[in-house]
């Protein structure tokens, strides 16, 4: 870090060269009559060039803006902090094996008070540091794939991943985690579901909505009902544990093909669509919510397709689309596109035509619906009994994001339109469900 | 035993040394970082949640103990919330929104006002507090301006820093397991203005308080009634130690606080010398604790009847050669076993302990004491200290107990004490170490231009001493009353009503200081009345529709009927003024009814009438304008 302090640039940094100042160091800024001395502190790269940030004695960090006559000098080295890690807890080995398995979310991470650095815990050693609970459900493998933000995982990512978990249930895993950003969760644990069939053990994706660095995050919390059932969860399926309500008592598994993020901020962000979570867990206890489940069993054999076909879109229609959004895709060679109609499942009629080039030149299409509740039902009007003559397919309560990853999924396991088509419509990870009761519109 | 209290302290001999820090809220229309009102809500709450907060770990490893300890006792806490009130900012399911920038003009005017350095760009922090008090586990806070001064007599003292941060959540009840917080206090801004810890007695502590006060009262932005304003201060003498006594909520408290501060911490070297003179060494003091239960089989102590009742146990400690300091007065009220009592609460989360200072007492026996005493091997010059709750609870709770005993020992310990309405205080916690601070990522850094300054100092309000000359030149109040105004939290209103009002200034200003105070003191809700009631109040007199008489009657009822309004008040206590024609009927029945009386009385006839009048009219007529009628009257009698 030497020779360029984290995030300054322009006149400051300038200011900063020229005295030789790091991060961390004491440096006294005079100004006029006032002189300020504290520790130089990072500054955000989003920021502008004209202040230097210190931190004072007393804890608070300022802001000084540079001037003419600013003058600053390096005073010296400041305190260099010495992290001797709390004792960890005694691994017991007859606790079941949990993997965990990190993508970049930051599920537990400790706080830098010199300069405001938030670092995340990487090692088993330091989520059992942070959460010593831990050690007390299970002994915990802990390797970090990817540290990424969640909006950046791809299609690759789900396919290396799934092969990454693949591997470690086959080692003998009772359960695998994955922790991962909140905004894209969803999508992977769809992904996961259609790569990893026959599950002998469960796979839990676990996030946070509030950051792992504040007292009251909901990482801890998470993580914790996430590894217990990993560890004896009496399910194996693919699905995500977040919190059921605001509070920090009861985490909801949500199954991966029928999960949705419904707020940008809240803990209980996540929603089952159309369907109750597969499972609650309260105060130790584990309540199936669904009867009808895939029970844990080692002996299962594990089957993996772990192929995307990233030629796939999802197009949200909305009043004024222009119909050369879809000629844009087919020109481009797209082999899949799913529609976030309207309602039923409908779209202007301007499409058509659009849609008809596609359906010749080979391209699936298939129709969710933008209402994200309820299932799509082309019979009903015109519209929709127009789109399914043009060969449209309704794809009944699937979330389009699960409609997306599953049609990517399926144009890698068949190029055949016939035979695609046929296993986008076969319920292979509940990502249909065929009765759609009246309780389960709140999720 | 007891010491006795010194008449006076000799502060420089003592080395006192305080620091004040004076948080007050603001009057702003939305809270600190959301758009939510800035009031609080009575009643049952609309939603509550629960949360466990957990200590964050530092590069550095530490956690704070105190919290850690809450934490792994499994400590949750409860919050309860109101939609007018309160939003996803304080149910820390949002990201704070911007600073609130009329709160941030308040903070810069009281900087400028107190000739502080505003910063060039603030960086609002987070202050780790994880007791519960705010939902995401730490303060928003931070520094507005720094290095100003405030004038008191003649001399300046340095103000450290200003800062602005969101006001916690308040508590709302507490069981073994479970705290209760409020959140609609929360994030309603909160303005602090630290001194640097030079004050050197309570008087000049007194005045800085006053003067701070007087000040941020000129801005017009500040909020007004019972917690609005709370005083921390710090406080250490010479050989005792610094405490953090959090909470003063009146700044006529601030003095009296110090005063029992340096007198307990006095006390308590005294005890130590005490103890050192019986020779009692620190490895004596042993968490040795003992299951006495037997003892109290059949005691009439309720409580440790209650106790036994319901599976829990007794169990005792002894605190050799300690017999009689246990009861020795630190200050009113405060002996060194509540001390002892509070921390025990505080660590072991147990109701109380009982110790054989007090004994017999509570229901417990001399016999039970003397059987106690023989249990624990104790000697005449022992003390034993003993509680009853489960064992976790009572194991923490002694322990805190001989720790303390053994700080007895060595020295006044370093703690956070909270401040109590009549000036004493009681243990909080320990004092945590040093601040942990971390930047508030979610609101980028606010940067002041020059201009925007320049604009504030061109514009600044009137400052206090300007203010004095005017209530005495203009308004024609006496100094003492000025004074009193001034300092007061309704120097705005009072402003507000002799400009729009014919009140005279000196019933307004008596009033709203010594009427209020009066009335407060004898447990009138006085908080109840709203400005605006008070204002209209004021208005009905200085129209000469109610008599200056019926002021504390109308108040006192309005005290107690928050929803209702003047004329109400007037209607219910039948205080309306009386017409001439009203008035000239009922003093000619008066007169007709006492005429043969009146007659024979001659010359001190008037006070006998003006007597029975006032009685049956009392705040229907201005006492002055009876009187005349009456003397007229009475004339014509002759």
């Amino acid at each position: 870090m030497t020779g360029k302090p984290l995030g300054y640039k322009g006149k400051a940094l300038h200011l900063l060269k020229e005295i030789e100042a790091d991060i961390g160091d004491i440096i006294r800024i005079s100004k006029g009559k006032s002189i300020y001395e504290g520790v130089l502190i990072p500054r955000s790269e989003f920021s502008d060039d004209n202040h230097i940030v210190i931190k004072l004695k007393n804890g608070y960090n300022i802001g000084i803006s540079v001037v003419r006559e600013t003058k600053i000098e390096r005073v010296g080295a400041g305190p260099k902090p010495t992290f001797s890690a709390p004792q960890t807890p005694k691994q017991q080995e007859e606790l079941p094996e949990v993997t965990i398995l990190s993508t970049g979310g930051t599920i537990a991470s400790r706080v830098d008070y010199r300069t405001g650095g938030v670092r995340p815990a990487l090692s088993a050693n330091d989520l059992y540091s942070i959460v010593p609970e831990l050690s007390e459900i299970a002994t915990i493998k802990a390797k970090i794939l990817y540290t990424i933000f969640s909006e950046n995982i791809t299609p690759k990512h789900w396919s290396n991943l799934s092969e990454q978990i693949a591997k470690n249930i086959e080692e003998g895993a009772a359960g695998v985690v994955v922790a991962h950003g909140t905004d894209t969760i969803g999508y992977t644990a769809a992904a996961l579901s259609f790569a990893l069939q026959n599950l002998p053990a469960p796979i839990i994706l676990v996030g946070s909505q509030r950051s792992a660095d504040r007292p009251s995050s909901d990482a801890a919390t998470n993580l914790i009902g996430a590894v217990t059932a990993a560890a004896r969860g009496p399910f194996a399926e693919v699905v995500v544990a977040m919190h059921r309500t605001t509070s920090d008592k009861a985490i909801a598994f949500h199954r991966g093909t029928k999960v949705r993020k419904c707020h940008t901020s809240r803990r209980d962000a996540f929603k089952s669509i159309n369907t109750l979570p597969l499972a609650m867990l309260e105060e130790g206890e584990f309540k199936m919510m669904i009867k009808d489940y895939q029970r844990r069993n080692s002996t299962r054999p594990l089957t993996t397709k772990p192929h995307f076909n990233e030629k796939v879109a999802l197009v949200k229609f909305h009043p004024g689309i222009d119909k050369g959004v879809i000629d844009w895709y087919l020109d481009r060679g797209y082999e899949g596109i799913v529609l976030e109609g309207t309602g039923l499942g409908h779209v202007i009629h301007q499409c058509f035509a659009a849609l008809k080039r596609a359906i010749a030149e080979n391209c699936l299409v298939a129709m969710t619906s933008q209402c994200i509740w309820g299932r799509v039902n082309m019979n009903v009007y015109n519209t929709g009994r127009d789109l399914l003559k043009i060969g449209v397919v309704p794809l009944g309560d699937m979330l389009p994001e699960t409609a997306l990853v599953k049609m990517m999924w399926v144009l890698a396991q068949t190029k055949n339109v016939k035979e695609a088509k046929k296993l986008l419509t076969k319920n292979i990870a509940n990502e249909f469900s065929n009765r759609t009761v009246f309780q389960n519109f709140d999720g | 035993m007891g010491e006795v209290r010194l008449t006076a302290i000799n502060y420089n001999k003592i080395g006192l040394k305080v620091g004040l820090e004076i948080h007050q809220q603001l009057n702003s229309e939305k809270k600190l970082f959301c758009n939510c009102k800035t009031e609080l809500f009575k009643g049952e709450p609309e939603t509550t949640f629960m949360r466990r907060l957990r200590p964050t770990q530092s590069e550095l490893g530490q956690i704070d103990p105190a919290a850690f300890f809450e934490f792994q006792k499994g400590i949750q806490v409860l919050y309860e919330g109101e939609k007018e009130t309160s939003c996803l900012v304080e149910m820390d399911e949002e990201p704070p929104h911007n600073l609130n920038p009329e709160a941030l003009k308040a903070a810069l005017t009281i900087s400028l006002m107190l000739n502080a350095e505003p910063i060039d760009e603030i960086q609002v922090m987070r202050k780790t507090v994880i007791d519960g008090s705010n939902t995401t586990g730490f303060q928003r806070t931070s520094i507005v301006a720094l290095d100003g001064e405030v004038e008191i007599l003649g001399k300046n003292v340095p103000i450290q820093h200003i800062g602005l941060e969101e006001d916690a959540a308040r508590k709302t009840g507490e069981t073994p397991q479970v705290l209760r917080y409020r959140i609609d206090r929360l994030c309603i801004p909160l303005i602090e203005i630290a001194t640097s810890p030079i004050i050197k007695t309570p008087q000049q502590a007194q005045e800085v308080a006053f003067a701070v006060g007087r000040i941020l009262r000129a801005t017009k932005m500040v909020k007004r009634g019972l917690g609005t304003i709370r005083q921390d201060l710090n406080i250490s003498i010479r050989d005792g130690a610094l405490v953090e006594i959090k909470g003063v909520q009146e700044l006529e408290l601030v003095s009296l606080v110090i005063e029992n501060e340096a007198q307990r911490q006095l006390n308590l070297l005294r005890i130590r010398e005490e103890l050192r003179r019986r020779n009692v060494k620190e490895n004596e003091i042993e968490d040795d604790f003992s299951d006495v239960t037997t003892v109290f089989t059949n005691t009439k102590c309720k409580v440790v009847q209650a106790a036994i009742k319901s599976g829990n146990k007794v169990y005792a400690v002894k605190l050799p050669k300690f017999a009689g300091l246990l009861k020795w007065e630190l200050i009113p009220n405060l002996r060194l076993g509540t001390e002892m009592a509070d921390r025990a609460h505080f660590w072991g989360r147990c109701g109380g302990i009982f110790h054989t200072d007090e004994m017999p007492a509570y229901g417990v026996t001399k016999e039970e004491v003397e059987s106690l005493k023989l249990v624990m091997d104790a000697k005449q010059e022992d003390a034993v200290v003993f509680v009853a709750d489960n064992k976790a609870n009572a194991v923490d709770a002694l322990k805190a107990v001989t720790l303390r005993a053994r700080e007895a020992l060595v020295k006044v310990p370093e703690e956070t004490r909270t401040a109590k309405p009549d000036g004493t205080t009681r243990y909080m916690r320990p004092r945590p170490g040093a601040a942990r601070m971390y930047p508030e990522t979610d609101i980028p850094p606010i940067q002041i231009s020059t201009k925007y300054l320049e604009n504030l100092s061109k514009n600044l309000p009137e400052l206090p001493e300007k203010k004095m000359r005017r209530l005495t030149r203009d308004y024609k109040l006496n100094k003492k009353l000025a004074s009193h105004i001034l300092d007061s939290e309704f120097i705005q209103l009072f402003e507000e009503i002799i400009s729009q009002s014919n009140v005279s200034p000196t019933f307004a200003a008596v009033v709203l200081t010594e009427t209020l105070k009066a009335l407060k003191r004898d447990n009138v809700e006085v908080d109840n009345v709203s400005n605006q009631k008070l204002s209209v109040l004021f208005h009905q007199v200085g129209a000469g529709k109610i008599a200056k008489e019926a002021t504390s009657d109308i108040i006192i009822w309005l005290s107690k009927h928050k929803e209702s309004k003047v004329a109400d008040a007037i209607k219910a206590l039948g205080l309306g003024m009386l017409s001439q024609t009203e008035l000239q009927k009922i003093i000619d029945n008066a007169v007709e009814r006492n005429r043969k009386l009146l007659v024979e009385r001659g010359d001190k006839a008037f006070g006998l009438l003006m007597g029975i009048l006032m009685k049956q009219l009392r705040g229907r007529v201005e006492a002055k304008r009876l009187s005349e009628i009456v003397k007229e009257k009475l004339n014509k009698l002759k």
